[in-house]
C-alpha cells in the first residue's frame, strides 16, 4: 500500500525553481531515503510533506489525504499520525525530556499521570535512553541524546509514519551507526514507515530499502540500492563511486 | 621575500619584464604599481619572463593572466607547476567573465527596494494581525482551547515580575515632575495647583506611557528573543508538525496576559507617581497629604483616571503583537535575533506613542 504519493510537484522560491514535475511514492513499511546534492530541495520536500511549507503546483497525498486541499480538522488528524525528527532534535527547551515526550500525550489524550509516566519511560527505553535522563533539559544533553529524545517524542503517539531530517548528521561515526541500528530496530518492532533525508553513505547502505535521488529539480532515480549505480547522472556516479 | 622582484629591460618598442623570487599576494601590490608606472601601452612586444621565479601563487597568476590579455603579453615560463597555475587562473577567469555581470545600484533602486521591503513587512504584519484575530475567534469557540496555564505563566513572567521596576520608575517620575513644578508654582504662590497638574498629567499621560515604555523594553523584547530562539532551534516547526498551533500556544497567551495586566500595572504606576507627588508637595510646598488628597477629589475628575487605564489594553496589544511578530520574523541565523529584538523595541515604542497621539485626538474631539 502506498502511504505517500507525490505527483508533478512544483516548488518555486522567488524566481528560483526548486522542484519541477517531481514524482515519487513511498510504500508501507519501508525505509525510504531522499538523497541528492546540497540545495536540491530534499529538506524542502520533507517540509512540504509535513505541511510546514507550501508548494506551487502538483499534489502530495499522505495516508490517503491530499494535503494541498486539506481541511483544518483533517490536517490535525494527520499530524497525530506522523512523527517528525528535526535535524537538531528541536526539543522544547523549556521542558525536560519527559515533559517533551508527555506533551502530545497530555494534549491529545486523557490519561492519568502514572500511565503517562509509564509511556514516557517506555519510549525512552525504546530509543536507548536511561530513565534518569528523563529529568534533564535539552541543553544538558549531547547532540546524539537530543536526537534520540527527538525520536522518542516523535514516537509518543505511536505514529504510522516517521519523517527524519538528517538523523545522523553531526554525530560521531559510532553514534551514527548506533542510530542506524535504532532506526532498523524501530521499524521491526513497531512497523513504522520512515522517510529519511540523509547524506550519510553508510546510513544509506545500512538502512534504506528504497530511495529517491533528487537532481536538477526532478527525481533522477527512484528504486532500490542495487540498481542505482547503473544510472547516468553526475551526482549518482560521484556519490556512489567509492562504495562500489 | 625578494626586495625587488621585477627587473625590466627596454629595447625601443620591446620590453621584457623579468620577475624573480617568490611571486605571492604579499608582493602583488608592489609589482602592480611598478608595472603601472611603466605605461605598458607604449610598447608593442611585451615579454613576461618567469625563468627565475621560485614560487607563483594563484593571486599573482591571475594578475599575470590579466597582463597577458590586456597588453597581449607573452609569458615565458618552463616550470610545469607555474604553467599549471597559469592555466588554472585563465580557465577560471573565463568562467568569471561570464557570470559576473553585477551592476552597481543607483540611489533610486536602493530607495525603491527599501520602500518595497517596508511595504512587504507591513503587509506581513497585517497578515499576522489577521491570523491573531482568527485564532482568537477559534479560541473563543471552545473553552478547552483557552490555555489558562500558559496565560497565568505569562502574567507572572511579563507583568508580576515587572511590578518592582514599574513602581520604582513611576515613583521617580512622580517625584521629578512634582519637584520641577513645585519651584515654578511657588513663585506664583499657586502651591495648591500642584494637585491639578499632577492629577491630570500623571493619570492621563505619564503613568500609561511610562508603564508601556518599561514593558516594551522588558517584556516585548523578551517575547522577540524567546520566540526567535525557538524558531532557530526549529521548536516552532516541531510544534506545527505535532499539531500544536503556535498561535494558540505561544502568541495568544502572551497577548492576552499583557492585555489583562497592563491596566493593572498602569494603576500601580498611578499610585506610585501620586505618592511621589504627595511627598514633594509635603516637603517643599508644605501641602499636607490629607489636603493633597482632598483637593485631588475636588478638582481632578475620575474620567482622567479611566482614560489612562483604557489606554492600557491597546498599548499592551501593540507591544505584545509587535514583539511576537518580530520573533516570528527571525531567520535561521543568530544575528537575526539581535536585529529583530532591536526592531521590536523601537517599533513598539513608536507604535505606542502614535497610538497615544490618536487617543489624544479622539478624546479631545469627544470632549473627554
Amino acid at each position: 500500500m502506498e502511504l505517500i504519493r507525490v505527483k508533478n510537484l512544483k516548488t518555486v522560491f522567488g524566481d528560483k525553481v526548486v522542484h519541477n514535475g517531481l514524482n515519487l511514492h513511498v510504500n508501507e513499511g519501508e525505509i525510504y531515503g531522499l538523497l541528492g546534492p546540497s540545495g536540491c530541495g530534499k529538506t524542502t520536500l520533507l517540509r512540504e510533506m509535513v505541511m510546514l511549507q507550501e508548494f506551487q503546483a502538483g499534489s502530495i497525498e499522505i495516508l490517503g489525504k491530499k494535503i494541498e486541499q486539506i481541511s483544518e480538522s483533517d490536517a490535525q488528524e494527520l499530524r497525530r499520525k506522523w512523527g517528525v525528527l528535526f535535524q537538531f532534535g528541536a526539543l522544547f527547551s523549556s521542558l525536560t525530556l519527559a515533559q517533551n515526550i508527555a506533551l502530545p500525550l497530555k494534549e491529545y489524550a486523557t490519561l492519568s499521570d502514572t500511565i503517562i509516566e509509564e509511556i514516557v519511560a517506555f519510549k525512552l527505553d525504546l530509543v536507548g535512553l536511561k530513565p534518569s535522563d528523563a529529568f534533564l533539559y535539552p541543553s544538558q544533553i549531547s547532540g546524539g541524546m537530543r536526537k534520540k529524545a527527538g525520536i522518542a517524542r516523535a514516537l509518543a503517539m505511536d505514529p504510522k509514519l516517521l519523517f527524519l531530517d538528517e538523523p545522523t548528521s553531526g554525530l560521531d561515526p559510532i553514534s551514527a551507526r548506533e542510530f542506524d541500528n535504532l532506526i532498523l530496530q524501530l521499524r521491526s518492532m513497531l512497523g513504522v514507515t520512515m522517510v529519511v533525508v540523509t547524506h550519510d553513505i553508510h546510513s544509506i547502505y545500512n538502512t534504506l530499502d528504497r530511495m529517491a535521488i533528487i537532481d536538477n529539480k526532478k527525481i533522477a532515480y527512484e528504486g532500490s540500492l542495487e540498481e542505482v549505480t547503473s544510472v547516468k547522472s553526475d551526482f549518482i556516479q560521484t556519490f556512489f563511486r567509492d562504495e562500489r | 621575500m625578494n626586495k625587488n622582484p621585477l627587473h625590466t629591460t627596454i629595447d625601443k618598442d620591446d620590453i621584457s619584464l623579468e620577475f624573480s623570487g617568490e611571486l605571492t599576494l604579499y608582493n602583488l601590490h608592489e609589482a602592480e604599481s611598478l608595472i603601472h608606472a611603466l605605461k605598458l601601452t607604449n610598447f608593442q612586444n611585451i615579454i613576461i619572463n618567469l625563468q627565475n621565479v621560485s614560487y607563483l601563487d594563484t593571486a599573482f597568476a591571475l594578475f599575470l593572466t590579466d597582463l597577458q590579455e590586456q597588453y597581449k603579453a607573452k609569458i615565458q615560463c618552463e616550470d610545469k607547476n607555474f604553467l599549471h597555475t597559469l592555466t588554472l587562473a585563465k580557465e577560471h577567469k573565463k568562467k568569471l567573465d561570464k557570470t559576473i555581470i553585477r551592476t552597481k545600484e543607483n540611489l533610486f533602486a536602493v530607495v525603491g527596494k527599501a520602500t518595497y521591503e517596508a511595504y512587504l513587512t507591513f503587509i506581513s504584519f497585517m497578515e499576522f494581525i489577521g491570523r491573531v484575530f482568527i485564532s482568537f475567534l477559534y479560541y473563543c469557540k471552545d473553552r478547552k482551547n483557552i490555555r489558562i496555564k500558559e496565560i497565568v505563566f505569562e502574567i507572572n513572567a511579563s507583568a508580576i515580575r515587572a511590578l518592582g521596576i514599574v513602581a520604582l520608575t513611576s515613583f521617580l517620575i512622580g517625584l521629578v515632575t512634582a519637584y520641577q513644578a513645585a519651584y515654578q508654582l511657588e513663585r506664583y504662590g499657586g502651591n495648591i495647583f500642584i494637585v491639578d497638574m499632577m492629577g491630570i498629567s500623571i493619570f492621563r499621560e505619564l503613568a500609561p506611557l511610562i508603564t508601556a515604555i518599561v514593558i516594551a523594553g522588558r517584556s516585548g523584547s523578551a517575547y522577540t528573543a524567546q520566540i526567535g530562539a525557538m524558531k532557530i532551534t526549529q521548536e516552532i516547526d516541531a510544534m506545527r508538525t505535532m499539531g500544536f498551533d503556535p498561535f494558540l500556544f505561544l502568541v495568544l497567551p502572551r497577548i492576552i496576559a499583557l492585555v489583562i495586566m497592563l491596566p493593572v500595572l498602569i494603576f500601580i504606576a498611578d499610585m506610585m507617581a501620586m505618592l511621589g507627588g504627595i511627598i514633594v508637595a509635603d516637603l517643599s510646598l508644605s501641602l499636607t497629604p490629607s489636603l493633597f488628597i482632598e483637593r485631588l477629589r475636588e478638582v481632578v475628575s475620575i474620567k482622567h483616571f479611566y482614560v489612562g487605564l483604557i489606554k492600557g489594553p491597546f498599548f499592551a496589544f501593540l507591544i505584545a503583537s509587535i514583539g511576537i511578530y518580530r520573533g516570528l520574523m527571525v531567520k535561521d541565523d543568530t544575528q537575526s535575533i539581535g536585529f529583530n529584538t532591536t526592531k521590536s523595541v523601537v517599533e513598539s515604542l513608536f507604535a505606542v506613542i502614535v497610538c497615544d497621539a490618536l487617543f489624544s485626538i479622539a478624546f479631545t474631539n469627544l470632549g473627554i
